[in-house]
């Protein structure tokens, strides 16, 4: 393509099957304490895809 | 729901049309976020996560799409093409180009990286709220554990009241941190990674309770196939060597509060003398991230007062800090420290130079930092079940007082209105847990229409209650500065990607 990059990103719709272990860390035990970001918390399971 | 109806190959020209049939329904559902920022174009394919980076024409030519009465009718079929080529003519694009950027988005649509509708995220959030907590066994993995209602400072803006509360100076005792390792484990189901976090309050004025419920969770760990992660919260003031050893060998991460310039922090954290902090815990923190190996943050306020929070951030990386943070103070709008309105373009600003200081920092390698928001992990970040159901609070999270009763979270404790009940009866305010459990991204109406919500996945419960007294509403204000920092981060995510593909390409 030679107008469009492309970002590798994960492919959320794709998760709706392969996501979901729970394992991952809770979004306020990190470093906000007061706003909730959940874009920024690593997956847990991911490698394991 | 989208069909593909026809793919048809034009072999004179070679070129792809794709002819798609979008109800209004599926339209309804797909999200397009545009901006600009650092001289480019961005777009964000909001239900795949997709990211794009794309020319002047491709940008304009997505957004005529996604504006256009086009919404009912099907996308890129001859008459949306043609509706598509005669407005973007009209801004000195040439017919051919106009075509190629078409195809390309059709090829992206068709690859579910563009137009992607939520249609399966509906029917997912609507399976995870069905069932109240009394039929469904409730999971819990993370415990924040209040072990000192009480604090050596004495900070205005403290959401914690002098970290009481609202209430009684108290420290918990070792039982009850016992009692609350033995409740997380007992609720925890097959979740092996559980997290407790050290908060108070300051924790550290109950510091041999700590060591002790530290201890007593890594020697019961193994036998029940758990493996902990603690957090400590802390203000600096008592980190002593025998501090930062034990919180180098046992916490996964700790969080060390620093405002920035010392002017800056001493206008707040100050001592009940009102005696400024950051001459005690500046020497003591720099030594910390020293020798810390693992996960830290320096995490910061900012307020009304410092709008110019970039200067406290390279404050903080001047003194040798890597691992930064600097949050929006959340207090009644009232208050004198209180962000307004009137900030918000000051502080759009701050969040961009913020990035492309960031990027310079990259780009030459002089004293590069990592600023909690922009981490964003475009490849490994969560999956959307964690996306559609927020931080947990008051399901899979909850807070423990010094006395051991339950709250959801940190941020409602003191709140009688939100007494789960304690570590030693377990939840019994199941009303509370069924709202909370049914709080998701897809129950809060206001973040339908909102092209952050699988970053935010709804904002933080607490400060949607404490703003507008639902913990389906939303906290406004934090979502402008929200979505500004996703923005910049996520500007600030492809070019470092660019960068370092450019990177390999000389090796």
């Amino acid at each position: 393509m030679s107008r469009i990059t492309t970002i590798e990103t994960r492919d959320l719709k794709q998760s709706c099957t392969s996501g979901g272990c729970g394992e991952c860390q809770t979004s306020c035990q990190s470093a906000c304490k007061t706003s909730c970001g959940i874009a920024n918390q690593p997956c847990e399971g991911k490698t394991e895809e | 729901m989208l069909l593909l109806l026809l793919l048809c190959k034009l072999a004179k020209n070679v070129k792809i049309i794709v002819v798609l049939n979008i109800t209004a329904e599926f339209w309804e559902l797909t999200m397009i976020h545009t901006y600009k920022l650092n001289g480019k174009n961005f777009v964000l394919d909001v239900n795949s996560g997709g990211v794009h980076l794309v020319d002047d024409l491709a940008y304009d030519c997505i957004e005529f799409l996604r504006d256009s009465g086009a919404k009912e009718e099907p996308l890129l079929n001859e008459a949306a093409r043609n509706a598509a080529i005669l407005q973007l003519e009209q801004k000195d694009y040439k017919k051919s180009e106009i075509a190629e950027a078409l195809d390309e988005i059709a090829a992206l649509t068709e690859a579910g990286k563009l137009f992607s509708g939520d249609e399966e995220y509906v029917k997912l959030a609507a399976k995870k709220s069905q069932t109240t907590p009394q039929e469904q066994k409730n999971v819990i993995k993370a415990l924040c554990l209040h072990v000192a209602h009480t604090c050596n400072l004495d900070c205005e803006y403290c959401f914690a009241r002098g970290g009481t509360y609202h209430g009684k100076h108290t420290l918990m005792s070792r039982e009850v941190g016992e009692k609350a390792i033995d409740f997380l484990i007992e609720k925890s189901g097959s979740r092996r990674n559980l997290e407790v976090d050290f908060f108070g309050g300051e924790p550290l004025m109950n510091w041999e309770t700590v060591k002790h419920i530290v201890n007593y969770a890594r020697n019961i760990e193994e036998q029940h196939n758990k493996n902990f992660r603690f957090t400590l919260t802390t203000n600096g003031m008592l980190v002593t060597d025998e501090v930062i050893d034990f919180c180098n060998a046992q916490m996964a991460n700790v969080v060390l509060s620093l405002d920035g310039r010392p002017a800056v922090h001493d206008r707040f954290r100050v001592t009940p003398g009102g005696v400024g902090s950051y001459d005690v815990v500046v020497p003591k923190f720099v030594e910390f991230a020293k020798r810390r190996k693992k996960n830290y943050y320096m995490r910061g306020t900012y307020t009304h007062f410092n709008t110019d929070f970039t200067e406290d951030i390279f404050h903080m990386a001047e003194l040798g800090f890597d691992e930064l943070s600097m949050e929006p103070v959340v207090c009644p709008p009232g208050s004198p420290n209180a962000l307004t309105d009137d900030d918000l373009p000051v502080l759009f600003e701050q969040y961009e130079i913020l990035a492309l200081e960031m990027l310079k920092r990259e780009k030459t390698g002089s004293k590069p930092f990592n600023f909690y928001h922009y981490n964003i992990d475009l490849k490994n970040g969560p999956c959307i079940h964690k996306r559609i159901l927020g931080c947990g609070s008051g399901s899979e999270y909850m807070a423990v007082t010094p006395t051991g009763e339950l709250y959801p979270c940190h941020q409602f404790v003191g709140d009688k209105d939100f007494a789960l009940g304690d570590v030693w009866n377990g939840v019994k305010n199941f009303d509370i847990i069924d709202k909370f459990k049914k709080s998701s991204l897809y129950s809060k109406p206001q973040c339908g229409d909102c092209w952050g919500k699988f970053y935010c996945s709804g904002g933080c419960a607490a400060n949607a209650y404490h703003s507008c007294g639902d913990i389906n509403g939303i906290y406004e204000f934090g979502c402008k500065l929200f979505k500004k920092r996703i923005e910049c981060g996520i500007m600030l995510n492809v070019e470092k990607t660019l960068l370092a593909e450019a990177r390999n390409e000389q090796i």
